[in-house]
This record gives structure tokens, C-alpha cells and sequence, in this order.
């Protein structure tokens, strides 16, 4: 009976060897099943494009793409300075300022959205960060919506003239994109 | 599958030959032919087959558009449209394929009402209804996968939006749900890339669905079928043979279907755009409830939840009674269901915005309270009505209403 149950043992310790070097062969082969689909090489190689802000006059925006993204930038007056200014970070719905340039706890204050002495330049990733909708208020008529910034017709985000979410279900402020000033006109992105 | 003698009969030396090695003939005569079929089956019934023959319509469509189309962002909406215009009878070949898509959705709603209604969801028919959920989920994505491929500007929005509900993921774990995201396009906004393994799945997918369906009628089969009283087959005075009996009735609603199918498919113009971004209809009950819920990670497992809350409803009633003709409170509390399904229907297809939003939150409640509170409550507190003692006293003994029903028992 002992001989009986040692093999009952050594049988139990083959099975449970056997499918758990089976299910690691299986993981194996799942890998690159599952990783052949994020961003292939030459997707992640258009990291970053160089824009040169010249001819944007004070109050207008333009949109350029950015890894398929489009992004905003926009010459903003000093009335609208002014405004994002003015607006307590603590109040926001979104706090964190969304700045791949700065960590994320930083407050969503208007200097932390745009680079020093550069207040004039905002550049944000132009997707609402509800559903990816592309928000109006890049066009000198479009509906900017009650905070003059942007407007997201999809599903009613509003955004202020930081960019930053104010009222609807967005979750998130627009993201601000790494980006450097080349020069007082040459912007690079990514 | 369920028991009853074999009346198969080979006739030929080859169907002898045959029966001896693969009885596959006796199969198909035991379970389409001379199955035990409730005699009182009604034309909700027929929805079955009928959604079988939409699923053939699609397959067959849709291989043939396969083979004139092409998965590339700057080529696709061109190719859909030389199908159209260019190839052979290309225009009645994708009509009907668009067309279908609606006609299988409809089809499969009214087939769900049925099971609702009549308690097919109920013991012992709990792994074919959850298999019924696993169909519709399997067709909710096969539909949107589909809808993506002409590239229009409504596709186009329709993958960005509806993908973009994973990253609602961040919520839980930041960077997640991005992550998944990125996955899902294979970069970082929608493009050919997204197209090319759409247009894959959209293949592979209806393929699942024939499996699953196979496992369907299986389940089915063991079981057997529901039917207006809810009772079960007791006697063989109770059932008849589904050929010719069922069979006629399957074929005289599918010509009807049909019927409408044709038409849609030569007079309606099913091509009107929306002024504003909305899913096709059969999605947009589903869309309501997303946008009632005033949080992005709310929304999407509201929406979810409204589809996998159907898995578990053969648990949440608690009533012994499947029919809902003899169940008098919870029938008027199941009406109101199908009403509010409509009305969120309906509401889907609105701007997201005042009162609006109000009236879909109203029905969401109201949705999620039917399955969660209705169900397991009703079932308890209602007395039923009173009901026939046979599927065959209902047919033979009275009109079939509860009323006659009541009656009927007299007689004996």
C-alpha cells in the first residue's frame, strides 16, 4: 500500500510539473501575440516635429499634427492671460496641471500649463480627454464654450483659455505635451 | 440531447452505409424533424431560425465584400464606394449586408423580449440564456467592428470615442487604461493599423458566432424549448413534431421577415447622416446609459453592467412561474421595461444635455431596478394567476388567456 501511495505522489507532482510547464509554454507564445499589436517601430519613430509660430497672431490658434495627434497652439491675448490667471487651482476639477514637462502632482496653475515668459503660447494635445472628440474653439467663429477656451460638442466638455476642464464629463485638463522653444518663434514638440 | 426514440429510417444502402459510420442523418432527423416541439408555440418562436438566416446573410455578404474591399485608411472608403457603384451587383451585395446588420439586431431584440417575457432564461434553461448573452456581446462587437470599416467620418469618430472608453481605466490604475488604448489603435491615434485588425476581427468573429450559436441549439436541444404557458412538455399530447408542424410556422415568419429585409434593403435609404455623432440604433440604449452616468469610468461600467446584468437574471427572479402571462404585477413592471429600453433607445440618439440627460438617467435607474429590485421582489410578494395545467389544456381546453385558462380546469 505505501508503494501504491508514493506513486499516487510522484504521479500528482508530474501532473501539476507537466501544466505549469505548460501554461509557462503557453504565456511564451502568448507574448508576441499580444505585443505584435502596440505602436510598431516606425510609428514610435515620428516622435517629434519642430513648428514655427511666426505668423500666429495675438487671439488666433493653429492645429498641427503630432504622432497622429492633433495638437493646439494658441497666441492668447492678455485678457485671456488674464482670466486663466485668475482661477484658484484648488476650485478646478482636474488639480493636476497635466504637464508632461513637470511631475503630476503639480497644480493646475496657469504658469504651470504654459514656460516662463512665455505666457502667450499655449500647446495641448487638442483630444478631449472624455472621448477623444477633437474640441471646437481653434476657429476665430467657433463655439469656445462658457469659459472661452474650448468647447466639445461630442458630449459638452468645456474647457478655459488654459485648457483646462471646467464643466462636462471630462475627466481630465487637455495634456501639455513636451515641447522646448527653439528659439522666441521655433517650437519643438515631442 | 434531449431523449426521445429515433424514428430514423435510412432508406437507400448508402444511408445504411452511412448510419453505421457517421449517423449524422439520424441526428438531423432526430433533432429537426421529429423533435418534440410545444404544441402552442406562437410566432415569437420563429426568431430563432430567422436569426440563423441573418447570420448566413452575413457571412455570405460578407465574404463576397471581402474580396472587393480594402483595409487601408486612404483606400477603404474609395473601395466601399466602387463596390457601390462599379462592382457587379456589388450595390444589392452591400445593401443587403448594412441592411442585414440592422435586420439581425432587430431580430435578435425581439427573440430577447420573447425570452424575457415568457421566462426562457429561467431553470433548466439558465446555459442556454447565458450562451444568448454571450451571442448578443459577441454581435455588438462583430456590428461596431464592421461599422469602422468604410473610414467615413461616423466610423471614424465611432472607433475614436468607443475605444477611448478603456482609457477610462486610468482612473483606477493611471497609465492603464492609455496603455490599452495604444494597444487597441497599435499607435497613438486611430489609423490604418487600426483598420487592417479591425477588418481581421470583423472576419474572425462571425465565425465565434456560428460556434456559439452551435452550443446554442445544443443547449436547446437538451433542454428543449420554452413555450407561452412556461409549462413544461409533460405528455406527448403536449408536443408535436417539429417537422412539418414548427417548420411551416419558421418558414411563413421568415418570408414575412424577409419581406421587410427587401424592403429596407431597395427603398430605404438607411445612409442619412446625423447631424451630430451618434452609434447605429442598436446600440443607442446602451450609449444612453454611458452618457447618464455623470462620471467617464461611471459611465462605462454602467454600460457594461446594463448588458453582463443579464447573465445573472436567471438568479435575481425569484419566481417560480416563468410565463409572465400569469404573473399580473411583475407583466406590467416587464412592460414598462421594454418601454424604458425604447425610451433610452430614443434618448441615445439626442445631444447629451438638459433634460435630456435627466429623462436617461430617470429610465437608467429604472433599467438597473427592474433586474436588481423588481425581479427578485415581485417574484416573492405577486400571487400568480392562475394557469392551464398543460401546454395541452391551454390549446385545447380554452382560448389560451389567463382567463380561459382559469376556466379550463372545469372541463376535466
Amino acid at each position: 500500500m505505501a508503494a501504491h501511495t508514493d506513486d499516487g505522489t510522484r504521479r500528482d507532482f508530474l501532473v501539476v510539473a507537466a501544466n505549469a510547464f505548460a501554461a509557462v509554454g503557453g504565456a511564451a507564445v502568448l507574448w508576441p501575440l499580444i505585443q505584435q499589436m502596440n505602436p510598431d517601430a516606425s510609428t514610435q519613430a515620428l516622435a517629434s516635429i519642430e513648428v514655427d509660430v511666426s505668423p500666429i497672431k495675438e487671439g488666433q490658434a493653429i492645429t498641427v499634427m503630432w504622432r497622429g495627434k492633433p495638437v493646439f497652439i494658441r497666441h492668447r491675448t492678455a485678457d485671456e492671460i488674464t482670466q486663466a490667471a485668475a482661477v484658484d487651482p484648488n476650485q478646478l476639477p482636474d488639480k493636476s496641471a497635466r504637464n508632461d514637462a513637470l511631475p503630476e502632482k503639480a497644480p493646475a496653475s496657469d504658469a504651470n500649463r504654459t514656460k516662463a515668459g512665455k505666457a502667450q503660447w499655449l500647446v495641448m494635445v487638442g483630444i478631449c480627454t472624455h472621448l477623444g472628440c477633437i474640441p471646437k474653439g481653434q476657429g476665430l467663429s467657433d463655439i469656445k464654450g462658457d469659459y472661452n477656451g474650448w468647447f466639445c460638442v461630442c458630449h459638452g466638455s468645456s474647457y478655459d483659455t488654459a485648457g483646462r476642464i471646467r464643466r462636462g464629463p471630462a475627466p481630465r485638463n487637455l495634456d501639455v505635451p513636451a515641447y522646448d522653444f527653439l528659439s522666441d518663434t521655433m517650437i519643438k514638440i515631442g | 440531447m434531449s431523449q426521445h426514440e429515433s424514428t430514423y429510417k435510412p432508406g437507400s444502402r448508402l444511408e445504411h452505409w452511412m448510419d453505421e459510420r457517421l449517423p449524422l442523418m439520424r441526428m438531423m432527423h432526430g433533432q429537426f424533424v421529429d423533435f418534440p416541439t410545444p404544441r402552442n408555440l406562437n410566432y415569437l418562436w420563429t426568431f430563432g431560425g430567422i436569426l440563423t438566416f441573418c447570420l448566413v446573410v452575413q457571412i455570405v455578404t460578407g465574404i463576397v465584400l471581402a474580396m472587393h474591399y480594402i483595409p487601408h485608411a486612404e483606400m477603404a472608403f474609395d473601395s466601399v464606394e466602387k463596390i457601390r457603384r462599379d462592382v457587379n451587383y456589388g450595390w444589392l451585395i452591400r445593401n443587403v449586408h448594412a441592411v442585414g446588420a440592422s435586420m439581425f439586431f432587430f431580430a435578435v431584440y425581439i427573440h430577447m423580449a420573447r425570452g424575457l417575457y415568457y421566462g426562457s432564461y429561467k431553470a433548466p434553461r439558465e446555459v442556454l440564456w447565458i450562451l444568448g448573452v454571450l451571442l448578443f456581446l459577441l454581435m455588438m462587437a462583430t456590428g461596431f467592428l464592421g461599422y469602422t470599416l468604410p473610414w467615413g467620418q461616423m466610423s471614424f469618430w465611432g472607433v475614436t470615442v468607443i475605444t477611448n472608453l478603456f482609457s477610462s481605466l486610468d482612473s483606477i490604475i493611471p497609465g492603464l487604461g492609455t496603455k490599452i488604448v495604444q494597444w487597441l489603435w497599435g499607435g497613438y491615434s486611430v489609423s490604418t493599423v487600426t483598420l487592417n485588425r479591425f477588418f481581421s476581427l470583423h472576419y474572425l468573429l462571425p465565425f465565434v458566432i456560428v460556434g456559439v450559436v452551435a452550443l446554442h441549439i445544443w443547449a436547446l436541444h437538451v433542454v428543449g424549448q420554452n413555450n407561452p404557458t412556461g409549462l413544461d412538455i409533460k405528455t406527448a399530447n403536449d408536443s408535436v413534431p417539429m417537422a412539418p408542424h414548427a417548420v411551416a410556422k419558421d418558414i411563413f415568419g421568415l418570408g414575412v421577415f424577409v419581406i421587410l429585409f427587401a424592403w429596407f434593403v431597395f427603398f430605404a435609404n438607411p445612409l442619412v447622416t446625423p447631424p451630430h455623432i451618434v452609434p447605429e440604433w442598436y446600440f443607442l440604449p446602451f450609449y444612453a446609459i454611458l452618457r447618464a452616468i455623470p462620471s467617464k469610468l461611471g459611465g462605462v461600467i454602467a454600460m457594461f453592467s446594463a448588458i453582463l446584468i443579464l447573465v445573472f437574471i436567471p438568479w435575481l427572479d425569484t419566481s417560480r412561474v416563468r410565463s409572465a402571462r400569469y404573473r399580473p404585477i411583475f407583466k406590467w413592471c416587464l412592460w414598462f421595461f421594454f418601454f424604458s429600453v425604447l425610451a433610452l433607445g430614443y434618448l441615445g440618439g439626442k445631444p447629451a444635455e438638459g433634460v435630456y440627460v435627466a429623462w436617461a438617467q430617470f429610465f437608467t435607474v429604472y433599467y438597473f431596478a427592474f433586474f436588481l429590485l423588481i425581479m427578485p421582489i415581485v417574484g416573492v410578494m405577486e400571487t400568480p394567476s392562475a394557469m392551464p395545467r398543460s401546454i395541452a389544456e391551454s390549446v385545447l381546453g380554452g382560448s389560451g388567456r389567463p382567463t380561459g385558462a382559469a376556466a379550463a380546469p372545469a372541463k376535466h
